[in-house]
């Protein structure tokens, strides 16, 4: 009895000295997460919650505290460059998302047919990623050259009247952005879907094989579905980068020609650091910060909502 | 039956090399290929070309008469408006920027992801949820709060604050990688070293650090190509004299005045992502696993 009360009473004597006070606890683990408190606070937290607070002010040159309420809202609905900027980015977006998700799974698809030579496709799909944006956009905007580039070379080769000068026609710059973005994206897009591919049971195949399912079909019928959490968390790296589309546009179009390929994230900084009008700026950046919660909450919700169900 | 047994051939049958299948699956394939290489092999070509060969028009025709002259140009010579001392500037520029910014990020992160997995305290996951739900907030909204934050510490322009940037929008993916890396060390380990009297930087400096080094390269790979590919904050956080090399280049080739060298252009292009470009060579299999713990993300 003694002996096996002993080791409890010597523990519970030991606890108060050793541990005096809560917040020493554990002292070491807490001074080293300072940066990351430091950063969740005051960056991220505080950052966003000052940006969005000054998108209520008049600031121009300087933040000042003279609040206008929803001036600079009214104000930038009622521009023409930000209704642009919203245009485009939508059909971009759009196409970009569609494209995407499309190319990158029929790629991973075929990369996932245990064919020969599976690395160098994969090398040659994925390298874009590796470079920036304004590699991308230059590279592009050479290739997309009216004078030089392919326009020139297919008239070269007999087909005189053939026009594709996307780069300096407003209807299609879009396009021409979208053809630089996609080379440069969908290797991530199928890298993803490829090891969730790579993820689905080998039975699922021979019980559709079995059953007389052709392959295509098995495809849209039985394996898609099965990838769900795979094409939601494409999407939201899709979504998440078509947001911050700043530098393609930068460095393939500038915004132009005239105003046909501004997009959010530039008429933002344009406003804070060239044109001076801070509010502005900080009332376009709370716009995106509100698409991307409206794009996050319902993925947080389908999230939260399939751990529930599983 | 047993006929057929005993005289088929045995193992499965043999696939057909040139099926109809097979011929669409890698024709679609090669074509898919081939718009992929088609601007690096175009780069390639019309940088290694004189301008009055470009002036022909044939951008796809490799190099009649080849020519280095406008690498060297854009290294040295190329113009960013009076300022002709080409790409070099903004390749020691990045180099200055890549080498302390890659090795906080990933010293601050390590720790802290490795705190996070053995070491919780109390509010730690609240502070990860909040880092973790700032990687989706659009850089757009917390860009001016930062311009302040760094004009107080006196760091605005400086190379140091352009470190310091890519250091905190680092820290989320970089924290979730380590995080999740630790998480999955077996707990005897942890343990058997605490009861020997190991403390957190003993057992993280002698325990985990030896241990994690593959995850460290992912990290490397992840946060040099991120880095060097930079423009956004490249372009807001720093001044001409200390612009990156993906900001200078872009103002080289965008510039407006003089006369277009083409050849030049893609030259510097080319240097501009020969960095990233090699990394992903080099790194192969570990630069998709960067991608995969970066995909983790969404």
């Amino acid at each position: 009895m003694t002996l096996a009360l002993d080791p409890r009473a010597m523990s519970e004597k030991a606890r108060p000295a050793k541990r005096p006070n809560k917040l020493f606890r554990n002292l070491s683990a807490k001074v080293a997460s300072i940066p990351m408190i430091l950063t969740a606070l005051f960056v991220f937290v505080g950052g966003t919650t000052w940006t969005i607070v000054y998108s209520f002010t008049n600031s121009r040159m300087l933040p000042r505290e003279n609040f206008v309420g929803f001036d600079q809202y009214v104000r930038l609905w009622e521009t023409d460059r930000w209704i642009i900027s919203i245009k485009n980015l939508a059909l971009y977006g759009v196409c970009s998302m569609v494209l995407t998700l499309t190319i990158g799974f029929i790629l991973a698809a075929c990369l996932d047919r245990k064919i020969r030579f599976e690395n160098a496709f994969r090398t040659i799909f994925l390298y874009p990623f590796a470079l920036s944006f304004v590699v991308t956009g230059l590279a592009w905007q050479w290739i997309l050259n009216p004078q030089f580039g392919l326009q020139s070379v297919v008239r070269g080769w007999g087909w005189e009247s053939f026009t594709f000068d996307p780069l300096n026609n407003p209807d299609i710059v879009m396009f021409g952005l979208l053809i630089a973005g996609l080379w440069q994206g969908t290797g991530l897009i199928m890298c993803i879907m490829l090891a969730g591919l790579r993820g689905i049971d080998e039975d699922i195949w021979k019980a559709a094989k079995v059953d007389g399912i052709g392959t295509v079909k098995t495809y849209v019928v039985v394996i898609i579905p099965m990838m769900r959490p795979v094409f939601i968390t494409a999407l939201v790296l899709i979504a998440s980068g078509i947001i911050k589309l700043y530098d393609l546009v930068v460095a393939q179009t500038n915004g132009g020609p005239g105003l046909s390929s501004e997009v959010p994230a530039k008429y933002v900084i344009e406003y804070m650091f060239r044109a001076q009008n801070l509010g502005q700026g900080f009332a376009a950046s709370t716009m995106m910060l509100c698409s991307v919660v409206i794009v996050l909450i319902p993925w947080a919700y389908l999230e939260f909502g399939g751990k529930k169900r599983g | 039956m047993a006929d057929l047994t005993v005289n088929g051939p045995a193992g499965p049958r043999p696939k057909k090399r040139f099926s109809r299948a097979n011929i669409f699956l890698y024709g679609t394939l090669i074509v898919v290929s081939m718009y992929y290489l088609l601007p690096l092999y175009v780069m390639i070509v019309t940088s290694l070309k004189g301008m009055p060969e470009i002036r022909l028009g044939n951008v796809f025709g490799p190099p009649m008469e080849i020519t280095f002259q406008p690498w060297v140009k854009a290294w040295s010579e190329a113009c960013t408006g009076l300022d002709c001392t080409g790409l070099s500037k903004g390749f020691w520029n990045s180099v200055q920027i890549l080498i302390p910014s890659v090795v906080l990020s990933i010293a601050i992160a390590s720790v802290n992801g490795y705190a996070l997995s053995l070491w919780k305290f109390k509010g730690s996951e609240v502070f990860f949820t909040i880092l973790i739900i700032g990687a989706f907030i659009p850089y757009q909204t917390m860009l001016y709060p930062i311009v302040i934050m760094l004009r107080e510490i006196g760091l605005m322009g400086d190379l140091g604050g352009l470190v310091l940037v890519h250091t905190v929008f680092g820290m989320p993916i970089l924290t979730l990688l380590f995080r999740n890396y630790f998480a999955s060390v077996p707990e005897e380990l942890f343990k058997a070293a605490r009861v020997d009297g190991a403390g957190f930087w003993q057992i993280y400096f002698q325990i985990m650090l030896p241990m994690a080094l593959p995850i460290f390269v992912v990290a490397i790979i992840l946060q040099v190509t991120g880095i060097w590919n930079d423009f956004l904050f490249g372009v807001i956080y720093t001044k001409p004299a200390t612009y990156p090399m993906t900001v200078q280049l872009n103002n080289i080739v965008n510039s407006v005045q003089g006369i277009k060298e083409y050849n030049v252009n893609m030259a510097a292009t080319l240097l501009t992502g020969l960095v990233p470009l090699v990394i992903y060579f080099a790194s192969g299999k570990l630069f998709v696993r960067g991608i995969a713990a970066g995909a983790v993300k969404g």
